[in-house]
């Protein structure tokens, strides 16, 4: 089985952003022409059975989402792509919307056709500002060639783009949060049911997905959602792009099948290349900081969302963060719990004052003035928050916590005693 | 001397609600772009910010109560009512920067600008803060100036980066 693939990202660094001719030339649009030709339904039988999962770190299939859309009857229908790339250590759609937009807005387009849509909202973050400048560019040269627009390659078929600018938002990378957002409104989240398939964006049924996950529609109605699927593992077709940060020696995104394992990751040379400077892999963290800790003693398991979920770890947003043993794992968590903090958007209670909790007694833990009493109550907030929080924000904010106080008690117990064994933490 | 909240700064004097009202209509003054509004309206200020005034502009342009464009004002972090510096210099504070030594970046910056973290330059020049992830961990620990993000930071970078902003003024 190859380490690497270059599926979705086939045309990063081949082709001229944006442009349509080489894009074209690559084998670009093929996956549209063939889509205005084939019936709704076929085309998101093809979904189904690519076996894709949402991309953005919720791992919900895609063909389900698809088929659920395929029913509703009310009209118009909105296409939504979900750019508000914000879990630290993610930065794989940013390749997409830089290198290739337009495999991007392929992807939209056919969304598009399938739910007879006129139109197509890419929310992008505010911190992505050059970015939404020339994705405009690519969806302008779309329009110009024809593939975009009114009456596209004469079809008929009517789809306009619009691209929406976040503001600096984490919880707008709910899709929820996002729609609001995009309506001009605070990013809070709604209450579902209804589901977005039902009431959506201005209150219309819409689809949300992330950019990779559109990016991989061009790709499967291409080589088939089957062949797609053969990629992967049974649970996880296809590809994932997975970015490499921290303490990596080779820091990047990488698209590799499912199934590699975790160790091929971090350690091939073709991919993470191990650790910098010859030191020893102490953590890591995946998906981003709302998923779990992994330790070394787990670099075994093969990436694919079944059998990380059995080890307690999940693909999420796909950000491998990596740690060398000059770490300390306390003090990285206050670094954790401190973005979630300051993310939490406020709406329920739990988020709001159980993360703020959780936050002051890691750091007492960090200054040594931790008590047992304190870690009996962390442990029990960290439960709270996770059951009862109104959102995914809080539900994973204390993923990392849990999972790293598995790996590392001793370190815990350590600064009860006031001890940091990394040298970290001033105690 | 650093910009205290409520003082006013040269840049935003100049920053008229003729300049506001454009950036409205630019807009077409639909309410779902609002947040596009005011981010131009802060780009364009000079002073990285949306006053209390011109958010009572666009909240009469677009039929909003003020409330409701305070409310998305104080929300977003990306915003500030406050007057900052023309540029933001912000620092990833998020884990994979963080542990490749943002702290450092920090203070490197800190002693090229001759002021601390959260604070304004004298000329009302720079803004030195911290963020969140801004997406370009594999060039950790960076700074984001503007739309230019600046990785693998040395003191020589920063004080030249520092300086091509000085020169643009």
């Amino acid at each position: 089985m190859p380490k690497s693939l270059n599926i979705v990202s086939a045309n990063c660094g081949k082709v001229t952003p944006g442009n349509v001719e080489e894009y074209v030339r690559a084998g670009g649009y093929e996956s549209l022409k063939k889509a205005l030709s084939m019936q709704p339904r076929a085309i998101v039988d093809e979904v189904v059975a690519s076996g894709l999962r949402g991309r953005g770190g919720a791992a919900f299939s895609t063909g389900s989402k698809w088929a659920h859309l395929l029913e509703v009857r009310e009209n118009p229908k909105y296409i939504v792509c979900n750019a508000d790339e914000g879990e630290p250590g993610t930065f794989k759609d940013k390749l997409l919307l830089e290198k290739d937009p337009l495999c991007v807005i392929e992807g939209m387009t056919i969304a598009g056709r399938v739910f007879d849509s006129h139109d197509g909202y890419i929310y992008i973050r505010g911190e992505y500002r050059s970015i939404q400048h020339s994705f405009q560019k690519a969806i302008d040269n779309a329009v110009a060639a024809g593939y975009l627009g009114n009456n596209i390659l004469g079809s008929g078929f009517n789809f306009h783009l619009h691209i929406m600018t976040g503001a600096g938002a984490y919880v707008c990378g709910e899709n929820s949060a996002l729609l609001n957002s995009i309506e001009g409104k605070v990013g809070r989240p709604r209450i579902k049911p209804p589901h977005l398939a039902e009431v959506g964006l201005f209150q219309m049924p819409t689809l949300v997905n992330n950019v990779e996950t559109f990016a991989c529609i061009a790709p499967i109605l291409r080589m088939g959602g089957e062949a797609f699927h053969a990629i992967g593992t049974a649970e996880s077709g296809g590809t994932k792009l997975v970015c490499l940060s921290g303490h990596s020696a080779r820091r990047g995104v990488y698209e590799v099948p499912f199934g590699v394992s975790l160790r091929d990751i971090i350690f091939d040379p073709e991919l993470g290349g191990g650790i910098a400077g010859g030191k020893e892999l102490k953590f890591f963290h995946l998906g981003g900081l709302s998923g779990s800790i992994g330790c070394p003693a787990q670099l075994d398991t093969p990436y694919s969302y079944e059998c990380l979920v059995r080890t307690g770890l999940s693909v999420g947003s796909g950000a491998v963060v990596v740690a060398d043993e000059s770490v300390c794992v306390v003090d990285y968590l206050k670094g954790v719990l401190e973005f979630f903090l300051h993310e939490s958007c406020g709406k329920c209670i739990p988020c709001q004052k159980g993360i703020r909790q959780m936050y002051t007694i890691i750091c007492k833990l960090s200054e040594g003035k931790a008590t047992q009493e304190d870690m009996c109550l962390l442990k029990e907030l960290a439960c709270m928050v996770t059951n009862v929080s109104f959102c995914g924000l809080g539900q994973t904010s204390a993923r990392a916590l849990m999972s790293a106080w598995k790996h590392f008690e001793p370190e815990f117990a350590a600064h009860l005693n006031k001890q940091c064994p990394a040298g970290v933490c001033k105690l | 001397m650093t910009v205290q909240p409520g003082q006013c700064n040269c840049a935003a004097e100049s920053f008229t609600e003729r300049d506001v009202v454009a950036i409205v209509e630019k807009y077409g003054r639909e309410q779902d772009q609002l947040l596009a509004m005011l981010l131009d309206i802060q780009e364009a200020s000079g002073s990285s910010c949306v006053l209390r005034e011109w958010a009572a502009i666009v909240a009469r342009e677009i039929g909003l109560p003020l409330s409701k464009v305070f409310e998305v004002l104080t929300f977003y972090s990306m915003f500030s009512t406050e007057p900052r510096g023309r540029y933001l210099v912000e620092i990833c504070k998020s884990a994979p920067c963080k542990m490749c030594k943002s702290d450092e970046v920090v203070a490197m910056f800190e002693k090229e600008l001759g002021i601390k973290l959260g604070k304004t330059t004298p000329d009302k020049l720079f803004t030195l803060m911290h963020t969140s992830c801004v997406g370009a961990c594999d060039i950790g620990p960076v700074a984001k100036i503007g739309e230019d993000v600046y990785g693998d930071l040395t003191p020589e970078k920063v004080s030249e980066i520092v300086n091509s902003y000085r020169e643009k003024n």
